[in-house]
């Protein structure tokens, strides 16, 4: 119910929304508990496990009850916690874990079962029979597990990533955070103030107390507004600090757009930030711990501080009669501010002694919350004092255990809480993450004055770490009451007190761990799964390891937390990932022929990054393979073109260059002459092959090399080590110009005749000979022609600048076409390659040595060379080596599958009997057959032999003629033509 | 994590290209014994505490650096370039 005269909304502004299909009435600045409550709807969820009925139980990020399924205009969001969802006109919400309904739930039955469903009841019943795991545990498990469900549509939602830099982050914008800030702001470091509320103030919007004479709240706003006006002070609100990692790194994860139906275009629903911060000042507050008695989960149940916060700052009381059980301090302010606000508090519960009253409520000291009863809220409870039980007609009750400092930021780099058994809690380690200081609450200072002193003093001593000199200035005086408490963890007696709210697990549980020896806090933690939901254990972790240290014997700070880990609250994958889908997931790589190719249907494929052609199908071809053989005769018997810029190209200058080269390459380079090219191999330091391309001398001193598609980075990666980190001494410069120029293969016994129709001078054997190069000119385009061939026809390649692709690629097909030919895709080029014999990435995949293909000769013996000395151990050479050779089937056209593994004819095809593999395979119109490449042991003294190919994964098997790797023009005779 | 490239300044390591222990810079005499270069190539030491590694500036100036590290507390100490002062 609301109370008159009480909370931070706008009651001018009503705001209709929707929950469980009914509607109702809220304010602006409500969230969506607040206004629940606000509709005496206590019954909001249902639990995991055992499907109770459960109530909104605090009032911030660490709820663990009240999860909602938010739907939005096309998309909606599972395992909202209502207590921070902002409510918004048209706000549609709808309960989770409940089915048919929340009233009436049917796997409720669980409940009943529960002296069945202890905890490892999973481990020690799905164990056997065998059989039955996947037939009748798994689905039943599936069919109960998971926590909400997603649209499973495609989620239209904006998400984004930032990154933002500062010298010190402040994480928590209370009353320690605030005056971190403004200290921090007025020395001049640039400060990023970082709060997950809407709004600045911490606890002060839930109190009422006074700052510097005026209302606490009051008193935030004022220091909040200067803030927002400096320009080195960035204001983050919404926006909660997740994690903490190397190197002053910290996650923050934003709710930009969760308080509007429908998100303006280009407004994100989230923004994950990466905050990089020189100090930073952790200023997160304490959370309140539930004390552990007898059915201590109905719906009305909840921590006596968010009660308080529903009152003040909400101006909502959670129920008519008001009971407050706590073994503190602190919950008689709830008791005092109800009680001033004119709501009935009926009882205050202490579990201390002697403790009175601080206004007009009655107190029961010395006493325990026993038991309660409402089946779907709360009705009553019944209480013990000096052994006489009494009950007490309430529909709402606080619980206080005390307060639990936020330490888990500290620990997210291995720190460990330290124990104050004066506080009865953990308080962070000190040091923990580099150059992080703790302030206020999260530091274990619990009042007001003491928060503001202490984030002042951390900002001064920041600002002198950094070199600037802080700037002094009074502080406004605060509430400085002692915080007292007595450790009170679990009321005992018979009956399930829960702990962990959202997985159920309930003292029992743990005792039963412990019991069972799982000793170990950790061991307790995966055995009862107690923390391991949503909210990780924000409330109930201490007060459990407290159970558990009882049942064990031990005190709390030999049983120890369990490990905190990042991300302080869920962050939904949609935000780690922002801007990771569509076309952001990885960046393409577009030929300059690519509208040209894609104009003639050319259906691409990617390799690597980038999109090349298959192949480009004419009218009344059906299949792809017509397409290729067609292309294939094509350009064995006319002329083809083909986009070849993916090549890496790489640019190499200097008086040292050719020795360079010789370091990099097996063979020598020293005897190039200039214009010429020669291929050249490339190992790596452990004598596997690395790459292999081409490299031309176009100048005295200035040399191209071409690699391959796939090694283009790999190599120039290798190039700028062996240079820098092994001759650093050698004179010699180089870069990628991959990008810089458009390269095509013309090819086929037509090309110098089509060639010579475009080019400025003509071309003939005699001035461009087989693996020759030069400087060519096209009108005022300056290109560069390449005599190499990597289809075994008569062959060039021709570059010009890339900005010249396009219109090179169109000319050069218009002349192809009026010779009979035309373009071909990467389909043709690798059957034109195998008929070869030519190798690609999928023969030197990094496991075969220069003697596996064949080359061994390559590798010159005048001088040294990467991974010369390792090619020549044994091991790397020999007849117990996988070597390249042909393979063609015996019956022909009989399937050859590449990954296919080769057996001797009458041997199992089982592992150990395995004689090397398939690497390659086509269908060869040339020669008409089905060929292909394949590492067989010892394989180049094996010509002739008939192998059995197998492929187990559909069973196929194939007899295999072992032949050389070139099936065609073994002479070369058209290369040189 | 952040790299103080001694060219580029201190850069996300997302720009850099890890290549393992700096040890592959001492690249032994192709006569050397077969051990020499088994060591050199496949076998490392796995320091809790101190490390040199060579991380190559992919993304940024090409630069192969020498980064001393701190494999357990992860803080970056120092980077210099691989091939030594002479810019």
């Amino acid at each position: 119910m609301r109370v008159s005269g009480k909370g931070l909304i706008n009651r001018e502004t009503v705001l209709n929304f929707k929950f469980n299909g009914q509607l109702f009435q809220g304010f602006a600045g409500d969230t969506l508990a607040s206004a629940l409550l606000a509709n005496d709807q206590r019954l909001v969820a249902r639990s995991f496990k055992y499907h109770r009925p459960r109530g909104i139980m605090t009032a911030g990020s660490e709820e663990p009850n009240a999860l909602v399924t938010i739907y939005r205009s096309g998309s909606q969001e599972p395992n909202t916690r209502a207590t921070v969802q902002p409510l918004y006109e048209g706000l549609v919400a709808q309960p989770q874990n409940a089915w048919p309904s929340l009233k009436f739930d049917a796997l409720g039955v669980n409940d009943l079962l529960s002296p069945f469903l202890a905890a490892g009841f999973y481990y020690k019943t799905f164990m056997w029979p065998r059989a039955f795991w996947e037939r009748v545990y798994e689905p039943f498990i599936r069919h109960a597990a998971g926590l909400g469900a997603l649209a499973a549509a495609y989620d239209h939602d904006l998400y984004e990533k930032a990154y933002a830099h500062c010298d010190v982050l402040i994480i928590g914008a209370g009353p320690s955070g605030l005056m971190a800030a403004l200290a921090a702001a007025r020395a001049g470091l640039d400060v990023i103030l970082a709060d997950e509320n809407d709004r600045v103030g911490g606890r002060l919007l839930s109190e009422v107390e006074e700052v510097g004479s005026v209302a606490g709240h009051i008193w935030a706003e004022g220091i909040g507004a200067e803030l927002v006006g400096l320009a080195n002070v960035k204001v983050m609100t919404n926006s909660t600090v997740t994690g903490a990692y190397d190197q002053g790194t910290y996650g923050a994860l934003e709710r930009v757009g969760h308080h509007l139906h429908a998100a303006p275009k280009g407004l994100p629903l989230e923004t994950f930030w990466r905050i990089t911060a020189k100090r930073t000042i952790l200023c997160a507050g304490a959370l309140e711990r539930q004390i552990a008695f007898k059915d201590n989960d109905r719906p009305g149940i909840m921590t006596a501080s968010g009660m308080r916060s529903y009152l003040n700052r909400y101006g909502v009381s959670p129920g008519q009669k008001i009971a407050i059980f706590g073994n503190n301090s602190d919950a008689h302010r709830t008791a005092r501010d109800f009680s001033n606000a004119g709501v009935d508090v009926v009882a205050m519960i202490d579990s201390r002694s002697g403790v009175l009253a601080q206004g007009d409520y009655p107190v029961y000291a010395g006493t325990h919350v026993v038991g309660t009863s409402g089946r779907l809220g709360l009705r009553s409870i019944t209480i013990r004092q000096d052994g006489e039980l009494n009950t007490i007609k309430c529909d709402a009750l606080g619980v206080s255990g005390g307060w639990n400092p936020s330490v888990h930021l500290t620990c997210h780099m291995n720190g460990r809480p330290v124990w104050d058994a004066g506080l009865a809690s953990f308080l962070p380690q000190e040091d923990a993450i580099p150059g992080m200081s703790v302030a206020g609450a999260a530091a274990g200072t619990m009042s007001t004055a003491g928060a503001l002193a202490q984030g002042y003093e951390m900002a001064q001593s920041a600002a002198k770490d950094l070199g600037k000199r802080p700037r002094a200035f009074d502080l406004p005086s605060a509430e400085d009451a002692p915080y007292e408490i007595e450790p009170f963890w679990d009321v005992g007696g018979k009956g399930r007190a829960w702990l962990d709210f959202q997985n159920d697990v309930t003292t029992k549980d743990v005792k039963q761990a412990a019991q069972e020896n799982f000793r170990s806090v950790e061991h307790m933690k995966r055995y009862t799964t107690q923390g391991m939901a949503t909210d990780q254990g924000k409330n109930s972790n201490v007060t459990a390891l407290a159970v558990l240290a009882d049942a064990t014997g031990r005190g709390i700070p030999e049983t120890g937390t369990t490990t905190f880990r990042p991300p302080y609250v869920p962050v939904a994958m949609a935000a780690l990932g922002a801007g990771g889908h569509g076309k952001g997931f990885a960046p393409e790589r577009l030929l300059t022929s690519d509208a040209a190719t894609r104009a003639l249907n050319a259906p691409m494929i990617e390799t690597g990054l980038w999109y090349r052609p298959s192949y480009f199908p004419q009218a009344g071809e059906t299949h792809w393979r017509q397409s290729c053989d067609r292309e294939v005769t094509m350009v064995r018997n006319t002329v083809g073109v083909c986009d070849v810029s993916t090549l890496g190209k790489i640019d190499i200058q200097g008086p040292d260059a050719v020795t360079f080269l010789d370091l990099l390459y097996t063979n020598s380079f020293a005897s190039l002459k200039l214009r010429r090219v020669r291929y050249g191999l490339m190992l790596r330091e452990d004598g596997h092959v690395m790459d292999d391309g081409t490299c031309a001398r176009l100048g005295e001193s200035h040399y191209l090399m071409t690699t391959t598609t796939a090694a283009a980075g790999q190599v120039m990666r290798h190039m700028d080590f062996v240079h820098q980190a092994l001759r650093p001494d050698l004179d010699v410069s180089f870069t990628s110009v991959t990008e810089h120029w458009a390269q095509f293969a013309v090819a086929g016994p037509q090309a110098r005749t089509l060639l010579n129709g475009i080019l400025d001078s003509k071309i003939s054997d005699k001035n461009m000979p087989y693996m020759g190069c030069a400087a060519v000119q096209l009108g005022a385009v300056s290109g560069r022609l390449f005599r190499i061939s990597f289809s075994g026809e008569h062959a060039y390649e021709l570059a010009v600048p890339a900005s010249y692709g396009d219109s090179l690629f169109r000319l050069l097909c218009d002349h192809a076409y009026a010779l009979g030919g035309g373009p071909y895709g990467m389909e043709a080029l690798n059957v034109l390659r195998l008929e070869k014999g030519f190798i690609t990435h999928a023969e030197i995949h990094g496991r075969t040595t220069a003697f596996d293909i064949g080359m061994a000769r390559m590798i010159s013996d005048k001088k040294d060379c990467i991974g010369k000395t390792m090619a020549a151990r044994p091991g790397l050479i020999g007849v117990e080596r996988d070597q390249l050779v042909g393979l063609r089937p015996v019956v022909e056209l009989e399937k050859i599958i590449p990954g296919a593994h080769l057996f001797e004819l009458d041997a199992v095809p089982i592992r150990e009997n395995d004689q090397g593999y398939v690497t390659s395979m086509c269908y060869s119109p040339t020669v008409e057959s089905v060929i292909a490449q394949a590492f067989l042991r010892d394989g180049r003294n094996r010509i002739g032999e008939i192998v059995k190919m197998v492929e187990h994964l559909s069973g196929s098997t194939t007899l295999c003629l072992v032949c050389t790797t070139v099936f065609f023009d073994p002479e070369g005779g058209r290369l040189r033509g | 994590m952040r790299i103080g490239c001694p060219l580029c300044g201190v850069r996300d390591r997302r720009e850099f290209y890890y290549a393992g222990h700096a040890g592959a810079l001492d690249r032994p005499d192709p006569a050397a014994s077969a051990k020499i270069w088994d060591d050199y190539l496949h076998n490392r030491d796995n320091p809790a505490g101190l490390t040199e590694d060579l991380w190559h500036h992919e993304s940024g100036c090409g630069a192969w650096l020498v980064v001393r590290r701190n494999t357990v507390s992860h803080a970056v100490l120092s980077a210099r370039l691989a091939k030594g002062d002479q810019l």
